[in-house]
């Protein structure tokens, strides 16, 4: 729900192949008059098993059916297919905020949302989320908002300790005001050679540092390319070099085994951590390094990182039934159940204030409050708009940050190459 | 006239006969050879000229956005980015491909000779063949790791650095191709072996009591005669090489791996159409890309079929 689009291809197609197996049989049920089976095409991690089944107690005549892909980056290239020849989207997919805007492009594609009341849901969402789903007009709503990624920043207490930081989670977020705070806690870090790094991969701290940097990161509001006029691109470039140069970077690219076993064995003591980061540190660090971690605020101000919508496609043939299930999906209850389920973060200030949120503790995290946490970043968040080839662009800017960590690139050549290649990746 | 009558039905029954026997025999073989035309027509020269019809256009994520003639192709040629992948595709090829021959033809000739076990090492070759490549790719990926792998441990024996595999050309190149060899080698032995058992064994007797040594024989006897088998898999290794694709992606790792690593050092052809039709979601570029790769492989499997001809 997330930049997971970062996910190694390999196993993107792999697991493609699999669910491609899975899917493709969509039965209207034509044979018993007044029952309909809603498709719902989702990726990667909702979290919506349980509320299904509530759903269809609610709901004698509806049976859904859940058809989920692992990755973001296998099922874009699907969706595109499905609403390119009209067929097979089912009757609600998921758009995760990166092609979001992608298809706002073709509001037609979709049902208007405000067409089945949703108009007076407004006040559930945060309102840079109920926008992001709006055109410009304000006279379509493409989508309801799910999750968003509110920023923390994860960090193991062992090494800490044994670096001599302060390893209580207050303490910790005390050490980072500022990135620039962050880096002199890293080279404090670097110097009581623990023999870890103090981060995973300049490539993640870049990421969260844009994100952070104004309403507008590559493309300005009206789709023109400024990566190169965006003072805060550079700035965010600038400070992760710092930290490249600083020696703070254990040179694993995200998303590879090498960074996978760096959780298990600890060669890293931070990552930044969207929520939903925290089921992948769970997944990889594994059951023997449970409690080593824990969640402090992020340096600087709140910043998203991913985060998604349901949309009901034209296409559905029960496109009544589908908002309907759309809107009980993002209510805040629904929410607040997929947070439990999967710690995806709600986008709604009632859920996110809810007791259960607030109150919510993540046990692998030495009993981190991660509903607290989460709610602070994401109520100081502000949202980024993301123009059209938004990841391919990032893609390349990511690999030249990569090429200077390699030591392939000076720093001035490497963002002179990420311009240029931004430039043609765009066109 | 009754009798008449009757003859002129008969000749025309027998005409009938004859026109149907004459259908059968001139047109059966049709039918029976139809079958692969028909599916080739469908999987094959369909989607070949659909392709080229996609690449014609501006062709993105919301559809056709109308014919620009070649300017995919002109484009294309003007991009450093596919020059790389084809330097890149041809490297490895080259690489990859002569010590992979050459060894094979040594493991066949080796096969060739009397031996204990010999089913057991002939079975033995194939092995690496029936492994998936996803699994060779994962294997020799964390054998080049770079902090943990084998490579790097046999090194350090040496007193060598350890090696950042991903991070150049030559590494990167040396690694793919050392997955290539692993898992192709031993079919091309096969096929070499093959070839060597219908040789005539009485030429090599006749050599041997000339006096000329198993190496002479080998270079002498074994190679020419078998030249239609290395004809072959020198143009199967070409297709192969000019596709090569699913071992330097599961090499490259992490999130942005269709790139080849982070300057593209292994990026190949058939990557980087994948990268613009499915990343980018450029499919007029992504097919224009993918019949520049067609027209590659025709290429040098004609310069190949030439070069290994001429040398008698």
């Amino acid at each position: 729900m997330t930049t997971r689009l970062a996910r190694p291809l390999l196993a993107a197609t792999l697991t493609g192949l699999l669910a491609a197996c899975g899917a493709g049989a969509q039965t209207p049920d034509t044979a018993t008059p007044g029952k309909i089976t809603l498709v719902v095409k989702t990726f990667s991690e909702f979290g919506y098993e349980e509320l299904y089944k509530q759903y269809e107690a609610a709901h004698p005549g509806i049976t859904i059916k859940q058809e989920s892909i692992a990755q973001l980056g296998d099922y874009l290239p699907k969706l595109q297919q499905w609403m390119a020849s009209g067929s097979g989207a089912g009757d609600v997919v998921a758009l995760e905020e990166g092609i979001l805007i992608q298809f706002m492009a073709k509001p037609e594609q979709f049902v208007n949302l405000l067409d089945h009341g949703a108009g007076s849901l407004k006040a559930d969402f945060l309102e840079w989320k109920w926008k992001q789903a709006l055109t410009n007009d304000g006279s379509k709503l493409v989508g309801l908002g799910t999750d968003v990624g509110a920023q923390g920043m994860c960090y193991r207490t062992d090494l800490f300790a044994k670096a001599g930081l302060p390893t209580d989670r207050e303490k910790v977020g005390e050490l980072w005001p500022t990135w620039d705070a962050y880096l002199a806690t890293g080279q404090k870090f670097t110097q009581a050679k623990t023999g870890a790094h103090f981060f995973d991969s300049a490539g993640g701290i870049y990421q969260n540092i844009l994100m952070q940097q104004g309403d507008h990161t590559y493309y300005d509001t009206s789709n023109n390319l400024v990566i190169d006029t965006n003072p805060g691109v550079k700035a965010a470039w600038d400070q992760a070099v710092k930290m490249i140069q600083g020696g703070l970077s254990a040179n694993l690219a995200q998303w590879s085994p090498q960074w996978n076993a760096g959780f298990k064995k600890g060669t890293f003591a931070t990552i930044p951590c969207p929520s939903w980061m925290l089921g992948v540190i769970e997944e990889q660090a594994g059951p023997e390094n449970a409690g080593k971690w824990d969640v402090a605020r992020v340096p600087g101000d709140g910043a998203v990182r991913g985060g998604s919508f349901l949309a009901v496609p034209t296409q559905s043939k029960h496109q009544k039934e589908a908002a309907e299930l759309i809107k009980f999906l993002t209510s805040p209850k629904g929410q607040i159940a997929a947070f439990k389920a999967k710690s995806n973060f709600p986008s709604s200030p009632q859920a996110i204030d809810d007791p259960a949120v607030q109150g919510f503790v993540n046990d692998y995290f030495n009993n981190a409050p991660v509903g607290k946490i989460f709610g602070a970043s994401a109520k100081a968040l502000k949202p980024v708009y993301l123009g059209p080839n938004n990841n391919p662009v990032g893609d390349r800017v990511g690999n030249a940050l990569m090429a200077v960590e390699q030591g392939k690139l000076q720093p001035d050549e490497a963002w002179a190459k990420a311009v240029e290649d931004a430039k043609r990746a765009a066109k | 006239m009754l009798l008449s009558n009757k003859a002129r039905s008969a000749t025309h029954a027998r005409s009938r006969a004859g026109l149907l026997s004459r259908l059968d025999l001139v047109g059966s073989p049709y039918l029976f050879v139809a079958p692969f035309f028909v599916i080739f027509g469908v999987f094959g020269l369909f989607p070949l000229l659909y392709t080229a019809w996609v690449s014609l256009h501006d062709w993105d994520l919301a559809g056709d956005a109308g014919f620009v003639g070649l300017a995919n192709y002109a484009d294309l040629f003007a991009d450093p980015d596919f020059w790389n992948a084809v330097v890149n595709t041809l490297g490895m090829f080259v690489l990859a491909t002569v010590p992979q021959l050459l060894l094979a033809l040594v493991v066949a000739s080796l096969l060739n000779q009397r031996l204990r076990a010999l089913t057991f090492f002939r079975m033995g070759v194939l092995a690496p063949i029936v492994t998936s490549v996803a699994a060779v790719g994962i294997v020799f990926s964390q054998i080049f790791d770079r902090d943990a792998g084998m490579a790097n441990g046999l090194l350090a024996l040496l007193g060598v650095d350890p090696v950042d595999w991903r991070a150049d050309k030559w590494s990167s190149w040396l690694a793919i191709s050392v997955m290539v060899d692993w898992r192709w080698t031993g079919y091309n032995a096969l096929i070499f072996l093959a070839a060597m058992q219908s040789v005539p064994r009485d030429v090599y007797e006749a050599a041997a009591i000339d006096g000329a040594s198993k190496i002479r024989q080998f270079w002498g006897i074994t190679v020419p005669l078998i030249r239609p088998a290395i004809l072959f898999t020198v143009i199967i290794s070409t297709i192969g090489g000019m596709q090569l694709f699913t071992e330097p992606l599961i090499f490259g790792q992490g999130g942005y791996a269709i790139s080849g690593g982070s300057l593209r050092q292994f990026q190949t052809v058939a990557m980087y159409m994948f990268e613009k039709a499915f990343r980018d979601f450029d499919y007029g570029y992504g097919s224009a890309v993918a019949w520049m790769i067609f027209l590659l492989i025709v290429v040098f499997a004609l310069v190949n079929f030439l070069v290994t001809r001429r040398a008698r």
